[in-house]
């Protein structure tokens, strides 16, 4: 943390200059870098920079994301600005036209904000609350799972397993989600279980 | 990947057939591009189209898709014949010397044992010789008409270059330049490596298409190198971590395997798998197995697993076939046999072939829940689009629940890329509206089906009930929990093997990696392979010290890498049997005489001597396996199958369709074509500009790449009239899109088995949701039938037909 502290005074106080120049070098004419170098103090000096990895193909390209607020101090954050990472052995700083377009992905119009149910037949979703939902599906699947579970198959082995209900994991989960969500099905009994790695 | 991204930069020879990395893969491409400028390596492609990778390659050729496996034996055939073979590394890192049983046999396209009824193999038979010592037999002169090398040979007689050039249409001459630039690598001195990805692994013979490239790797001693190695190029941001982690039907945490019922007990489940050495001092690693598994057990359900209780061996459920991939499982549902379902951040009815099938399944699921951070056309699959989904709402009983959950920039934890490094990442950003982390939403559905069972008893409650749950704030884990959970812990003293009186790691406190796993209770681990990343030393994970001393890209300071922080895998083999790199100048470890020592962590027991243990310790033979023994379905040799759907014949036995051990339900063989009836050859693949279905939702990926399009070459679209930008329909036995037709220079028809063979490529971006124009994807066409092995199912070569049409209705 002291050393990202100070990296970032550093660049608070040279940075400017430093960018400035740069931009006057790849032919900006004197206002456009005025206005460049501007935005760049404001990019550094008065957003939150957190490390990510992009989320798409597994080269897994280094990431920076600027907020506006910080969600190290409990505030919330707003994503500003993504850019690759100087610092990463495999990008360096580059990203391609999926990566270089991830703040459009963060913010689509498509992000899901409620937990919605459609009714069987029904055109439409409704939203419903997070309590009740999580409700509702742990009551399905007690449901389901008392029906269907097998102790015991034909030949009165101990089999334990529950082959009406599947689950998909998600290969953008992090490895800590997938390793929860292994606890969680499993230990309900489902076989049915895979992700898209054959897919 | 056995190596990593960074380490391309030390090829020779980068091969890419099976993939076109320059797209899908740009920024880890670029140390291809590197290796080209600053060491003189040279670049091959070997590709249906005319990629953007093919467009920097020094070499390109075409082959039709589903022939890799015919050019490969051709250009193993022909290292054999021109002696471009690496042979020391051949005879003492292979299995090219141990000796065959006489039952194993193989004529006209199939071996010994088969059953064509159940489309399956008895593979006792694909074993080795084992002699009065208890190990295989071998024999260093390669003179024994039975030793692996010999049975090689004879097997690939017959991929001579004509008949290369007559299946997969590459011209003879391109053939042999291929064969020579990788021949040329069989010198200790030079690498080539391999990168690869879906165009090789989406075909009913996918994994032969994999091991076929393996072998010759073998052969050129290209494998355990700077440089070198097979290096699939994965797809996703973790699909690497959730293979690790097995969120797979048939694996458990780090590849360990899911019980099958006639395991009926924990010793029958052990017993098979604790691998006796085939070869003298082998190190055979999985002799660990127990040691793993039960850490397993115990990270899973602590004190109620014990010894007494076989570790709670009951609690995993057993295996009643041999897995539960998504073509199995989406046919019972299509069969009524599955109620409800769960998609964590998966679109099936774009993703899954056959559509049709893919929504009639759906259609008769009683529930549906979706967790993802966008709209996805499946958790619409309910709703009707015109031509793009044409549905009867109304009619479809499922009840829907889409649940919002965060996405990368607002959560925590770590990804594992292509190389294996798991890298930490942390939050950017508060999640929108309601939007919640995974962690939480499978903590709380935990949560309430736990206090269910509690209060009302029901079904087997006791694995739910003794689930072990130790989370400061059970409601929502946290990520470092849940990588220490992963990594393991000493639940006991543990006390240093060789001098029992010193404790090496106190009872409570992390382990430090998975060498200190044992099978007697005093450990706990959820995936041992991932032991070491987070231990006492802290979150290993999260380092970021980006110096690389060698100047090779080694970058071991750098995150973390599976096994061990270890960077190139098999990289024992690098060096010769005195242990001197092949290679100077591609050093990674080198034996001083007592012990190994190098850039990298070594891929065998530090004090193992060169002379007398193989590089391959995870096989019990210690070396890699040319015979695959019993352990492919379809043999333990790669054979050229054609495609279920091909528009020409099997070259080899016209009798046999598709791959002769592939498992194809009924339903779906009835609703395969011909190629009188489909006479153009399809293939899917991914545009740089998108990422599968997901940035369909992003203003700036549809602004690059619009709409929906198919791609044929200047002579079908004149054979059929096709102007450019027209409107043209594309469908086949299972299916039928609308597309605008791109004519291209990029893919130009080939001629095999005499026959014109015109190629129709289908990118897979499109839907009905999302900000993008309405489109589909050719999973509306492609056939339900996986690979024999992994079930990834046939995308890359189908058989469509082709004509004018009128704009789709409904966008």
């Amino acid at each position: 943390m002291n050393i990202e502290v100070s990296r970032r005074g550093l660049l608070k106080v040279a940075g400017v200059g430093a960018a400035g120049t740069a931009l006057g070098a790849l032919g900006f004419g004197a206002a456009e870098a005025a206005t460049a170098a501007h935005v760049r103090a404001f990019k550094l000096a008065r957003t939150t920079e957190a490390r990510n990895t992009c989320c798409y193909c597994a080269v897994a390209c280094g990431i920076i994301i600027y907020s506006k607020g910080d969600l190290r101090k409990g505030e919330t954050a707003e994503i500003t600005h993504i850019e690759g990472d100087a610092d990463h052995p495999t990008n360096r700083g580059t990203l391609c036209p999926k990566g270089a377009a991830l703040k459009d992905f963060v913010h689509s119009p498509d992000r899901l904000l409620y937990p919605k149910i459609r009714k069987p037949g029904s055109s439409k979703f409704e939203r419903v609350s997070w309590d009740d939902v999580l409700d509702r599906i742990a009551r399905l699947m007690k449901d389901e799972r008392d029906k269907q579970f097998v102790t015991k198959n034909a030949q009165g082995v101990t089999v334990n397993r529950w082959t009406s209900v599947g689950f998909l994991g998600a290969s953008a989960c992090t490895n800590e989600t997938a390793w929860l969500t292994w606890k969680v099905v499993r230990s309900a009994g489902i076989l049915a279980f895979d992700n898209q790695a054959r897919v | 990947m056995t190596n990593s991204w960074t380490d391309i930069r030390n090829t020779d020879l980068a091969v890419v057939m099976g993939g076109n990395a320059a797209e899908a893969h740009p920024c880890g491409f670029k140390w291809v591009v590197e290796a080209k400028a600053h060491r003189g390596a040279r670049l091959m492609v070997i590709d249906p189209r005319y990629t953007r990778t093919a467009s920097v390659a020094d070499v390109y050729m075409p082959i039709r898709q589903g022939t890799d496996i015919a050019f490969l034996l051709g250009v193993i055939k022909y290292c054999i014949d021109n002696n471009q073979v690496q042979w020391e590394y051949v005879k003492n890192f292979t299995n090219a010397t141990l000796i065959v049983k006489e039952g194993f046999s193989y004529q006209d396209g199939l071996f010994n044992g088969y059953d064509e009824q159940a489309r399956k193999y008895d593979t006792s038979e694909w074993d080795y010789e084992i002699g009065p010592d208890g190990f295989a037999k071998v024999d260093m002169t390669l003179q024994d008409p039975r030793c692996v090398w010999n049975l090689l040979k004879e097997h690939v007689a017959m991929y001579t270059p004509e008949f290369v050039e007559r299946v997969c249409g590459t011209p003879k001459e391109k053939f042999l330049l291929a064969a020579r630039m990788m021949g040329e690598t069989s010198s200790p001195t030079k690498a080539m490596t391999s990168m690869y990805a879906l165009g090789w692994t989406q075909h009913s013979k996918g994994s032969q298409n994999i091991r076929s490239m393996a072998m010759l790797q073998l052969i050129l001693g290209n494998i355990g190198i700077r440089g070198g190695g097979m290096n699939a190029l994965r797809g996703h941001s973790n699909i690497q971590g959730l293979t690790d982690v097995g969120l797979m039907s048939e694996l458990m945490p780090g590849y360990l395997n899911m019980p099958h019922e006639n395991e009926v007990d924990i010793k029958t489940y052990l017993s098979t798998r604790q691998f006796k050495p085939l070869r003298p001092n082998q190190t055979s690693y999985w002799q660990n197995y127990p040691k793993f598994f039960v850490s397993l057990q115990k990270a899973l359900w602590g004190p109620v697993a014990t010894k007494e209780n076989d570790w709670a061996y009951d609690y995993i459920p057993k295996l009643d076939k041999p897995m539960y991939d998504v073509l199995q499982t989406f046919e019972l549902m299509h069969q009524g046999k599955i109620t409800g379902y769960f998609c964590q951040g998966f679109n099936p009815i774009m993703a899954f072939p056959n559509r049709g099938k893919i929504t009639a399944s759906l259609s008769k699921l009683k529930w549906l829940v979706i967790m993802d951070p966008l709209e996805t056309d499946t958790s619409r699959f309910w709703e009707n689009h015109g031509d793009f989904n044409d549905v009867d709402t109304a009619s479809i009983q499922t009840e829907v629940i889409q649940l919002p959950t965060t996405c990368f920039a607002e959560e925590e934890g770590s990804l594992s890329n292509s190389g294996r490094w798991l890298q930490w990442h942390w939050p950017g950003g508060s999640p929108p509206g309601e939007a919640k982390h995974d962690n939480w939403i499978m903590g709380q559905i935990f949560l309430r089906l736990r206090e269910l069972y509690r209060k009302e008893g029901g079904a087997y409650p006791d694995p739910i009930l003794n689930l072990a749950w130790d989370y400061a704030n059970p409601h929502e884990p946290k990520a470092e929990e849940l990588a220490k959970e992963m990594n393991g812990k000493a639940l006991a003293d543990l006390h240093d093997p060789k001098d029992k009186s010193k404790v090496v790691t106190k009872a409570g406190q992390l382990v430090l990696n998975f060498s200190q796993l044992a099978d007697d209770g005093t450990t706990s681990s959820g995936c041992w392979i991932y032991s070491g990343c987070f231990n006492e030393a802290g979150n290993n994970m999260a380092r970021r010290d980006n110096a690389d001393p060698s100047g090779l890209g080694t970058y071991a300071g750098w995150t973390w890498a599976w096994p061990l922080n270890r960077r190139i895998i098999y990289n024992r083999a690098s060096a010769d049997m005195q242990g001197k790199p092949w290679d100077p100048s591609r050093k990674i470890i080198e034996w001083d005489g007592s012990k190994w020592a190098g850039d990298d962590v070594p891929d065998i027991a530090p004090t193992a001597k060169p002379e007398e243990v193989g590089p391959f310790i995870m096989n019990a033979e210690g070396s890699a396996r040319l015979f695959a023994r019993g352990m492919m379905k379809e043999g333990p040799f790669p054979v050229h199958y054609e495609p279920f759907e091909s528009p020409v014949p099997n070259p080899i036995n016209p009798k046999i369709r598709g791959n002769p051990a592939a498992r194809i339900f009924p339903g779906d063989l009835a609703q395969l074509g011909a190629s009188e009836e489909f006479p153009y050859a399809a293939t899917s693949y991914r545009l740089t500009e998108h990422f599968h279905y997901w940035t369909k939702h992003n203003r700036v990926n549809n602004v690059l790449q619009p709409q929906f399009f198919v791609e044929i070459s200047e002579q079908l679209a004149q054979e059929k009239n096709i102007p450019l930008g027209g409107w043209v329909r594309v469908w086949s036995k299972r299916g039928s899109v609308k597309a605008k037709a791109v004519v291209t220079k990029r893919i130009k028809p080939m001629i095999c088995d005499g026959k014109t063979v015109h190629v129709v490529g289908i990118p897979l971006h499109w839907g009905f949701t999302g900000f993008a124009h309405k489109g589909f994807g050719p999973n509306s066409l492609t056939p339900f039938v996986g690979d024999a092995n992994s079930q990834t199912p046939e995308f890359k070569a189908f058989l469509v037909n082709i004509e004018n049409t009128t704009p789709p209705e409904g966008n």
